[in-house]
């Protein structure tokens, strides 16, 4: 703690003052008479300028600023999960209870509760020498999620003492040799990467739930994924689908400069809703990291750190961890406004020149890493983060430098959000460069199709597309019966396959398995059609075949007995085309 | 000096976003603001005219604190200027409590989800677009077409669809909030006679900046006008409909500032960090846990060259829960209201429909009316190159049902419907058109509406 700054100027959300020297770049400040914390983002001389985060409204010429001599930690430790925070880890339920229903200045409150006692279990014994990422122990933290307590990365050394039984986070639960006491709880600067031992290539899907996604554009876990979207695309509709549904024993939300009444729909919801797989409340697997657009910018910077924090220190744990980051733009535009209040030299669209290095170093903290530690953990952070390009044009910067480093790009259309067509995802621009990664695990694990059903899919939407263009300039009549069976069907697929309502009870989420059978069942019925026209059986009763009804009810259908009834189902189509006339 | 903006030198004491007075040499005074201050000088942005202001002679005082506005319940019924001091001739308000006028950001662990539709009595908002209490659903209109008619419809008729209607109605605590920037006062007129009309005036708070006014003064509008509908809200437990017009006005007047600042110009000159001042202004809608009152809002503002990506309309779209989208296009048409519900949206209609609030068939019906509207359209789109004869005959079906789509449901006229009659008139079209198309409503829903009307139907269809 160095005290004797003294605040020269205030503009917007940074404040320059004077007397700093000694101060370090990132360094945690306390500014004027509330308190209001700040990071020193530039040091010049002995003035520092710092951006706070909070509201600067009534700072006063000549009030002091205080250096805390560390940088902006996160604590990190039993108890994170099913906590709200804000930007900078502020837990918001405790804020509440001091200041009510709106948010006080330069009010702080630990991020993990003090009080609270937590049963741990060693692991790791007295003698046994340990390394970080080495586990000491671990505790129940949610009935479905076992925290390990780990070895903080720089410490090591064979072990004094270890305990059990019952103790808050701050008490020592292990003694080094060296007389290093651990507690349970460890702190991480959140802007440097927590280490690991090494990437691991991303061979397995990231399961969405969302046929879209997994059948045409899947994800690897440990990957990066992009939706771009104008507004009203349904960005958000996508990313609160994954935080139910995707595959992930954990899930980091972090809610960037968007809407109040739209978390407040995630906080109501979640806390009732459970998962499928474990049937458990899905706030026991999630936390929320939640900066509104009107709260602080520079909070909202910080908050994409907080949360990458977060989900990295679980990822260690050897957990499939998913940070969803809804949206990347407001963290952008965060950024450029903290930069072009430092004056400095903007590149395109008034963005500072560092927002693609940025970008990038924040998506590379995703991955699928061995982690620290014996026992050889594997552990993922997949990255999804939502865009919302002015506009809705993708060819501004941040689209362009994360489409850069995002391997898979999901792009939402708005022609389709106005149809009602949720998920709007445009098969045309979207594209996954990870499907030749990861088809060997869906052939091995999901269908031996995958790859032909995927290419079947493509060339039907695509065709569909070629012949939409000739219905525009010279009306359907001039297509041949083989050309609107291809309509018929592919409109049958948008509708009932592409098209997932995020409300249905049946349907929000699908196995991939039950996917890829159903589009198998749809192709199997474009393939008989083609064959009864071929052998000149009339357009008419092509169309009047039966089977049209229970392929578009198929999506309602329950998971018991879908396989069978599905199965059952393409045998009855094949067996129609093999039928003589 | 520069523009509306005054440098000030030797200033000792100065806080951030302070009020200031500024006295002139004849004796006259006007009001301003801190916005940015350094060591050797305090950046002050003037409310009002800065015609007469000198370098020599003009002194500042600095009040020590940002603005804040006086409250109690008799705000209601009173008339204010853009800055908060009365111009109905009465006196100033006696404060129960006194608010900075900044605001701050309600804890997003406070909020309550918002559950409960407010019933405009207007179709293609209550059917397709339901508004719900808390919400901020912004009207994007273009010059000449008929936002603040329909604005003023919402308020004659908007109720919890339980009761009577209207804001007069016994046993609602409904206030309405008026924040008017910029505009002209034959339209600021408009309202006022609305209010006298609907019997709402005693339960009006109106803050005016005409287009004469002040252009910085505008900046500080919206943000009283926010603050009294907290109070009311919040502390008062009233049901709060804020209508804010024209936040392109405001916009302006943002951009005016930022260009005197010289500040880096960011989309058609338009700040950067716009979207985090229109947040400041459009996140102060909610509803909160504990509390009966609720903040909703209706800001109007106008597209330039009717371009819904321009930056007012594209920033606003992304903070606020949807929009609607008036089409010059249907107003042409003679279609009132003309509402194109394809680009509007509530994005929290399904919190505010359904069961126990309006009908449990109310989610399908409005899929498979937009469906099929915009298949409509698309047709019409098609028969423009076609022609006719290039349709089928299930297509020109589609084509004709998006026509009465337009005329019978959307164009409603001035007589509001209540979300019966709304959903009923849903239905009677849907049955122009064969029931195994309705894929995206619920069989047992369709079984349940369609079947009994649809021989009647099958007549008037022709």
């Amino acid at each position: 703690m160095t005290e004797g700054g003294i605040i020269v100027r205030v503009s917007g959300p940074t404040v320059v003052a004077k007397n700093m020297a000694g101060a370090r770049i990132h360094n945690r400040v306390l500014v004027g008479e509330d308190h209001l914390p700040g990071e020193v983002i530039r040091l010049e001389a002995d003035r520092a300028t710092i951006q706070v985060y909070e509201d600067t409204t009534g700072l006063g010429l000549g009030e002091g600023v205080t250096d805390v001599g560390k940088p902006l930690l996160a604590e990190l430790g039993p108890g994170l999960l099913g906590s709200v925070y804000d930007g900078v880890q502020r837990p918001l339920h405790a804020i509440r209870a001091k200041s009510g229903d709106f948010i006080g200045r330069g009010l702080s409150s630990p991020p993990l509760d003090r009080e609270k006692r937590w049963e741990f279990r060693p692991v790791a014994r007295e003698g046994d020498v340990v390394c970080p990422g080495d586990v000491l122990g671990v505790v129940a933290e949610t009935p479905r999620v076992d925290h390990l307590v780990m070895v903080p990365p720089g410490n090591g050394g064979a072990i004094r003492q270890i305990l059990a039984g019952s103790f808050s986070v701050l008490e020592p639960v292990a003694l080094l040799a060296d007389g290093t006491a651990l507690p349970m709880l460890q702190r991480w600067p959140v802007r440097t990467p927590r280490p690991f031992r090494r990437r691991l290539p991303p061979t397995l899907p990231f399961i969405t739930g969302q046929r879209v996604f997994d059948v045409l554009f899947p994800l690897a876990a440990g990957g990066a994924a992009i939706i771009p979207g104008g507004f009203g695309t349904g960005k958000t509709v996508v990313e609160h689908s994954l935080a139910r549904y995707a595959g992930a024993d954990v899930i980091v939300f972090v809610g960037c400069g968007e809407r109040g009444n739209e978390m407040t729909e995630v906080l109501a919801d979640f806390p009732e809703l459970t998962d499928p797989s474990s049937g458990r409340p899905l706030m026991e697997r999630t936390v929320l990291v939640v900066n509104t657009s009107n709260m602080p910018v520079a909070a909202r910077e910080a908050s994409v750190y907080t949360g990458i924090t977060i989900a990295e220190y679980y990822r260690d744990m050897g957990y499939r961890v998913a940070l969803l980051a809804d949206s990347i733009s407001r963290w952008a535009e965060a950024l450029r406004e903290i930069s072009s209040r430092l004056e400095e030299m903007p590149g395109e669209e008034g963005y500072p020149t560092h927002l693609a290095s940025r970008l990038a170093g924040f998506y590379e903290r995703g991955g699928r890493v061995s982690c620290l530690g014996g026992g050889e953990r594997e552990g993922t952070v997949t990255i999804v983060s939502a865009v919302s390009p002015p506009g809705g044009d993708f060819s501004e910067p941040v689209t362009q430098s994360s489409q850069r480093i995002a391997a898979v790009f999901w792009a939402l259309d708005p022609a389709l959000a106005h149809r009602r067509h949720f998920p709007a995802v445009d098969w045309k621009k979207s594209y996954s460069l990870y499907t030749g990664a990861i088809d060997d695990w869906f052939r091995e694990n999901v269908s031996a199709e995958c790859t032909a059903l995927r290419g079947g899919l493509m060339a039907l939407l695509q065709r569909e597309e070629e012949l939409q263009e000739v219905v525009q300039m010279v009306g359907i009549d001039a297509l041949q019966e083989q050309e609107r069976i291809v309509l018929t069907v592919s409109r049958m697929v948008r509708e009932h396959f592409l098209r997932q309502s995020a409300y249905s009870e049946t349907d929000a989420s699908c196995r991939p398995e039950k996917a890829f059978l159903m589009l198998k069942a749809f192709l199997s019925f474009h393939t008989l059609c083609r064959d009864l026209l071929a052998r000149k059986v009339p357009v008419e009763s092509v169309l009047a075949l039966p089977f049209r009804e229970e392929l578009e009810r198929m999506k309602e259908l329950p998971e018991e007995g879908f396989r069978e009834t599905v199965n059952a189902l393409i045998a009855r189509i094949v067996t129609e085309g093999g039928r003589d006339r | 000096m520069a523009g509306p903006l005054v440098f000030v030198e030797g200033v000792r004491r100065v806080t951030m976003g302070e009020m200031v007075e500024v006295l002139l040499s004849d004796g006259s005074s006007r009001r301003g603001q801190v916005i940015e201050f350094t060591d050797r000088y305090a950046l002050v942005q003037i409310l009002e005219q800065s015609t007469g202001i000198d370098v020599l002679s003009t002194r500042i005082r600095f009040s020590g604190a940002p603005a804040r506005m006086p409250l109690s319940p008799d705000i209601l019924g009173r008339r204010f200027d853009g800055a908060g001091n009365p111009i109905d001739g009465l006196p100033p308000v006696l404060p129960e409590t006194w608010r900075d006028i900044g605001g701050t950001p309600i804890n997003p662990v406070a909020r309550e989800k918002p559950s409960r539709p407010i019933v405009t009595g207007i179709s293609a908002i209550d059917g397709l677009n339901t508004l719900v209490r808390g919400q901020k659903l912004p009207i994007f209109s273009a010059a000449g077409l008929p936002a603040r008619e329909i604005a003023a419809q919402i308020l004659r008729q908007a109720g919890t669809g339980e009761g009577e209607r209207g804001p007069s109605s016994p046993g609602e605590k409904f206030a309405v909030v008026f924040a008017a920037m910029g505009i002209t006062f034959r339209q600021a007129s408009y309202f006022l006679h609305e209010f006298e009309h609907s019997g709402a005036a005693g339960r009006t708070v109106v803050f005016q900046n005409l287009a004469d006014d002040a252009t910085i003064e505008r900046l500080l509008t919206p943000r009283f006008a926010l603050t009294a509908a907290e109070y009311l809200a919040f502390d008062r437990g009233f049901d709060v409909l804020v209508i804010l017009t024209d936040m392109t006005n405001y916009c302006d007047a943002l951009r005016e500032i930022a260009t005197a600042r010289e500040e880096i110009p960011g989309r058609r000159s338009y700040p950067g960090y716009m979207y985090t001042d229109l947040a400041s202004i459009y996140e102060r809608a909610g509803c909160i846990r504990g509390k009966i009152g609720s903040v909703t809002q209706l800001p109007i503002l106008t597209m330039p060259d009717d371009d819904i990506t321009h930056p007012v309309p594209d920033l606003t779209g992304y903070i606020t829960e949807g929009q609607i989208v008036l089409s010059r296009d249907l107003h042409r048409n003679g279609i009132y209201p003309p509402i194109d519900v394809l680009p509007s949206l509530s994005r929290l209609m399904n919190l505010g429909i359904g069961p126990g609030k309006t009908r449990e068939d109310h989610r399908g019906l409005a899929d498979q009316l937009y469906a099929f509207y915009a298949q409509g359209r698309e047709l019409r789109r098609l028969e423009a190159i076609v022609g006719e004869e290039g349709l089928s005959e299930s297509d020109r079906r589609f084509r004709r049902f998006a026509d009465a789509f337009e005329r019978e449901f959307i164009g409603q006229g001035k007589r509001g419907r209540t979300i019966e009659e709304t959903l009923e008139e849903g239905w009677r079209l849907l049955r122009r058109l064969p029931k195994d198309q309705l894929t995206r409503i619920r069989a047992d829903h369709v079984g349940k509406r369609y079947g009994t009307a649809a021989v009647e139907a099958g007549r008037t269809g022709e």
